[in-house]
């Protein structure tokens, strides 16, 4: 035991283990009363190791070329040893890793997680949503399927709505003037080194901004306003370590429970996971009928879909899309709440919250499906489809609940927070 | 003249509503039956992989259905030299294209992007039409460029078309009926396409069975793992008042 201590102090001489440890884990002082919305941050976590662990097993099998990346996946799929498990658990990680990532966020919105003082501490969070997104997109094209070929050529068009230098930028994004095996190659470089790079030191800025400003609670009340006088603990913070390092070990049971539930039984998930279409090799010369993205781009794609036109422009929806992601960076500045969480928080921001998960979830179904899922209406609305003028009105009402949001959280009649954290 | 007039402004609509409501039947394939895997390979080998490959799949792939190295040399191994090859094929693309139009799919993961039914459908709904170049056509698939590979089995079928009217609108059914009948009978052809299709729908996914037996451990152990993961947290968080 004198040795192993006398190794640690040799350490701690030159590297701040001691110090990192105490600072992160033993002596990082968390709110007592997280509930079941607190599990998906470190969950989240745990998928982007599985991802990156997963990943590299793959690139070490994979081609990046055009000719060969489609057989290539058949390839791990059957010769390389558990070359399927290692595929499947990539595949549905992604998936995974979308669903902890939205029910993280849906937490920050019931309890004003990015609120004063954790502005920053969010703004980080939706940059690596933002690179999440970038790392899904650049990764569905790698299997070179139907769906892959045919969805990025989608997106890299958005691109050239773009007024102006929309034509040449959607060109340099692409390296040729359709999707191609040069496109393949540079999309392969942005998924396995680009995007994790940017990825893992935002992951970082975002913990070292949590452990600065601490933990947020489902009661919306900062823990540091009440501390021992002796010792300088928050009187309702507990030790990250052991307590809920313990507590995190069971949700991941559970989630691995889900996760392996997913990936032995049904790893397609009826096509939302991995899309029937993409078994079929890309092919530039035969456009499938119904093009959509992977689910968890679906609540924007129908934003795209959704807006009109003007003056022959695609412009206006992209632009639509756009911001109905970048929104999100607004959200601190946009609500006035007298008190943070959802606990004290009126009616109003109940209902209008409600009413933008309903619409960010009907959105997200309806991009799934081709617009004329629910047939057309009658002359009197100039027949149009159904499903478009629905989600119009989800666009609407999606939209409203952050522009709006500086008012109606201001009228908003809240209860008082209380003075200690209730359990 | 009036209904007339209507009769033929919904015609087009009419005919387009009943190609799209072809319901497909069930395959209702097992995927643990492995001798009816092993009947289905031998149609694929005999039928299919001539113009279609099926590159991504080894012959000695098939000892997972239980056949000897040495039985699937003698009577499966027909495109390849080695027991250890793909099933590829040595028809030039080129001159397929020239022969159907397109060329013909690989058939490795047919089964994943098409799914068990809509195969069985479509391998049952061959018809014959003048109007196509191969003399072919085909209810699941309309215009494909396949000749019917399976016709001296099944016989050759014709459409019917039955119109009737219903609230007012024209319904056409489609009917095929078997004009001349092949070397055997309709059950035993339905049950020859199930085979072929189990056959296909392993054939995308060899690991498929194995796959769940390996997941029903992991959920066991999983489950077994939370116990002594729940007693641990409860254990700390006596503390925590």
């Amino acid at each position: 035991m004198g040795k192993l201590k006398a190794l640690l102090n040799w350490i701690d001489e030159r590297f701040p283990l001691t110090a990192n440890w105490k600072a992160h884990l033993a002596e990082y002082y968390a709110p007592k009363n997280f509930n079941f919305w607190y599990f998906f941050g470190s969950l989240a976590m745990l998928i982007l190791v599985l991802q990156i662990v997963t990943g590299i097993l793959l690139t070490m099998h994979y081609k990046a070329d055009a000719s060969q990346a489609f057989a290539s996946v058949e390839y791990i799929m059957r010769d390389v040893p558990w070359g399927w498990l290692i595929r499947y658990m990539h595949s549905t990680g992604a998936s995974l890793f979308f669903i902890a990532i939205y029910l993280h966020m849906y937490r920050a919105l019931l309890y004003g997680s990015y609120r004063k003082p954790r502005e920053l501490l969010w703004l980080f969070g939706v940059l690596i949503y933002l690179c999440l997104m970038a790392e899904a997109f650049f990764g569905y094209l790698l299997p070179w399927g139907q769906m892959s070929y045919w969805g990025a050529q989608v997106i890299v068009n958005l691109f050239g709505a773009v007024p102006f230098i929309g034509p040449d930028l959607s060109l340099w994004i692409r390296g040729d003037y359709v999707v191609s095996d040069a496109t393949l190659n540079r999309f392969f470089a942005f998924h396995v080194i680009a995007v994790p790079l940017v990825l893992l030191g935002l992951v970082a800025a975002h913990l070292l901004a949590l452990h600065e400003v601490g933990s947020n609670n489902p009661d919306g009340i900062e823990i540091k306003n009440k501390k021992d006088p002796k010792t300088g603990i928050p009187l309702d913070g507990i030790a990250f370590h052991p307590y809920y390092v313990v507590k995190d070990i069971v949700g991941v049971v559970v989630f691995l429970m889900v996760f392996s539930a997913i990936v032995f039984f049904a790893p397609e998930m009826g096509g939302y996971f991995l899309e029937h279409n993409n078994f079929v090799p890309a092919d530039p010369l035969n456009t499938p009928l119904h093009i959509a993205p992977v689910w968890y781009f679906t609540p924007f794609y129908s934003v795209l879909r959704a807006v009109p036109p003007l003056l022959n422009s695609q412009f206006p929806g992209v632009m639509a899309m756009g911001l109905s992601v970048m929104i999100f960076f607004l959200l601190p500045w946009l609500d006035r709440g007298a008190v943070k969480s959802i606990r004290y928080r009126g009616p109003i921001y109940k209902a209008a919250l409600a009413l933008f998960v309903t619409a960010f979830l009907i959105l997200g179904y309806l991009g799934t499906e081709p617009t004329n899922l629910w047939g057309q209406f009658g002359p009197w609305l100039g027949g149009a489809d159904r499903a478009t003028v629905a989600a119009r009105v989800f666009t609407v009402i999606y939209f409203l609940f952050f522009l709006l949001m500086p008012w109606y959280t201001r009228i908003d009649k809240t209860k008082p927070e209380p003075e200690r954290v209730t359990s | 003249m009036r209904k007339l007039f209507i009769a033929v402004l919904f015609a087009p609509l009419a005919a387009f509503a009943s190609a799209d409501e072809l319901q497909l039947d069930r395959a209702n394939i097992d995927p643990h039956d492995a001798i009816s895997i092993q009947r289905g390979v031998r149609v694929f080998v005999n039928y299919c992989l001539n113009c279609h490959s099926a590159n991504s799949m080894r012959y000695n792939r098939l000892t997972d259905l239980g056949l000897t190295e040495q039985q699937i040399r003698e009577n499966l191994l027909f495109t390849a030299d080695k027991v250890g090859d793909p099933m590829t094929i040595s028809a030039g693309r080129r001159d397929q294209r020239q022969w159907f139009g397109v060329e013909p799919p690989d058939l490795s993961v047919v089964a994943r992007s098409r799914g068990a039914d809509w195969l069985y459908t479509y391998l049952r709904t061959f018809y014959r039409d003048e109007k196509r170049p191969s003399g072919w056509n085909n209810l699941a698939f309309p215009n494909v460029g396949m000749p019917h590979a399976l016709w001296q089995l099944q016989g050759s079928q014709v459409l019917k078309i039955e119109s009737e009217e219903h609230q007012g609108h024209k319904v056409e059914h489609k009917k095929l009926v078997l004009e001349h009948p092949g070397s055997l009978s309709t059950p035993e052809y339905d049950r020859l396409t199930r085979d072929l299709v189990n056959y296909l729908s392993y054939m995308g996914e060899p690991d498929k069975t194995k796959r769940s037996q390996i997941g029903i451990v992991v959920l066991f152990f999983l489950l077994l793992l939370l116990v002594p993961a729940w007693l641990l947290k409860r254990e700390y968080w006596k503390d925590v008042h």
